[in-house]
């Protein structure tokens, strides 16, 4: 349906958003997913040794770096269009915000707080478990937040690597007409902030009342050394 | 095996190949990655738009500059002015790439100065962000013994502040520029020219090496604008040694 108005063209073509809206937030969390399972574990082994900063730092500068069209292009030439090349492209662009951000958290737990662990016989492990990682968890997921909302916007340009989604509506004039278009682009536009929204609120609810100020210290510390605005 | 095109049509009925003179087997075939057709036609597809691709870049973050820095020493002086001007530029900077640019258009139209509109509003955050923590950092101390010896506060601001606030304004410009080589390549879509533009001709032809060479390139203009901005920082701020971002 073709209409010049925005708001009748959304209200018109409610199941329309409702599929496309579904498959862009699906491809979204196979991407985030699949980054999540390979950069926590990394960062977080990193830091726990203490270790690597060079390339847990190195690799997120390099990820804001690269273009994602750019990066989405080369996957089209190899991979070819789809899916998968889609979700690649995207743990490519949103995988080192989460390492970093890992790395960081764990490798700036209060050494006096690992040192009493230890004091008290816990292994190497029970350490991780029972300390590093309780108290890192706030800045991890700020990690997960950023590459989220990252991943969210940027699974737009989708749609020309055939991957779908809500791009779908927004570059294709030809069929939704103007209405389509600018209904698309404000739809994107508040799907990304309610995401940022929610994932504030839990980022919050996660994070224990006595932590709330160290962490946000340590998140300045994380942006500090990547430059990625971490919420 | 079958001679057909082994390439996916993604245009409804467009021509599968673009025939930049006498097609190679490698070009029609569309293979992994032509080098000869890439050095061949280097000059004439990739060379101009890398110059549009740069100037792209250095208008918007030249324009993003003056704007986000008068922003930023205002709200040094007058701190109300701060959460306005961050949530505003934080709103731009949350916005996807091609709903911003769509957005524009329907206002100013498909033109280059639409596109670098849209350039210019994602480097207010960043830009704004690191001059006012850059300004916020100098210490008290070093700011009253310059009004002791007499600067006004607009020598103090130029030849005291400023000077120190100079890594953390770097570490902004450096950002700023990668961001929006990196957005500049979505531009294309609205007709601003640059190295997204071999991305959506490729886009429409399926031509795979049109595909990585100009992915490529765009990849190679963003990580060498990155080097060549901390060299630059290093060279003129050599007594910040740690790296100071917002």
């Amino acid at each position: 349906m073709r209409t010049g108005n925005p708001l009748s063209f959304f209200f018109g073509n409610l199941s329309l958003f409702a599929s496309k809206t579904g498959a862009h937030l699906g491809l979204s969390v196979v991407a985030i997913g699949l980054a999540i399972l390979l950069a926590i574990p990394l960062g977080v082994w990193l830091g726990h040794l203490h270790r690597g900063s060079f390339l847990a730092i190195s690799v997120s500068n390099i990820g804001r770096a690269l273009p994602s069209l750019a990066v989405i292009s080369i996957g089209i030439g190899i991979i070819g269009i789809g899916f998968w090349n889609v979700v690649v492209a995207l743990i490519i662009l949103a995988g080192p915000v989460i390492l970093t951000n890992a790395y960081v958290a764990v490798d700036e737990v209060d050494p006096d707080a690992v040192q009493a662990a230890r004091a008290m016989g816990m292994t190497p492990f029970q350490v991780l478990r029972r300390i590093e990682l309780p108290l890192a968890l706030p800045l991890i997921f700020a990690g997960v937040r950023t590459a989220t909302v990252y991943v969210v916007a940027t699974a737009t340009l989708a749609t020309f690597a055939g991957g779908g989604g809500l791009g779908d509506i927004v570059v294709n004039e030809p069929t939704y007409g103007t209405g389509g278009v600018i209904a698309g682009s404000l739809w994107i536009i508040v799907l990304i902030f309610a995401i940022d929204g929610l994932f504030a609120l839990a980022q919050h609810r996660l994070t224990p009342t006595p932590l709330r100020r160290p962490g946000r210290r340590a998140r300045a510390a994380a942006t500090r050394a990547t430059g990625w605005e971490t919420g | 095996m079958s001679l057909a095109l082994p390439v996916l049509p993604l245009a409804a009925g467009g021509p599968v190949i673009p025939h930049f003179g006498g097609a190679s087997n490698c070009v029609v075939q569309n293979h992994q990655f032509c080098g000869s057709w890439f050095t061949q036609n280097f000059n004439t597809v990739f060379g101009p738009r890398i110059v549009q691709h740069i100037e792209l870049t250095a208008i918007a973050v030249g324009v993003g500059m003056a704007i986000a820095f008068t922003a930023a020493i205002f709200a040094y002086r007058q701190s109300w002015f701060e959460t306005p001007f961050s949530l505003f530029s934080a709103f731009l900077y949350g916005i996807p790439a091609i709903a911003l640019f769509e957005l524009l258009v329907q206002i100013t139209g498909i033109n280059r100065l639409t596109a670098e509109i849209g350039l210019v509003s994602y480097t207010l955050l960043i830009l704004f962000r690191n001059m006012l923590t850059g300004l916020r950092g100098v210490p008290a101390a070093t700011i009253e013994a310059a009004r002791a010896m007499g600067f006004t506060s607009r020598q103090t601001l130029v030849r005291v502040e400023l000077p120190l606030a100079l890594p953390a304004i770097m570490a902004g410009i450096r950002i700023a520029t990668v961001t929006t080589i990196s957005l500049a390549t979505v531009a294309a879509y609205i007709g601003a020219g640059g190295l997204g533009e071999p991305i959506f001709d490729a886009i429409q032809s399926g031509f795979k090496t049109e595909f990585i060479a100009s992915g490529g390139l765009a990849i190679a203009l963003a990580i060498l604008a990155d080097v060549l901005l901390v060299m630059l920082q290093r060279a003129i701020t050599p007594w910040s040694r740690r790296r100071l971002q917002t």
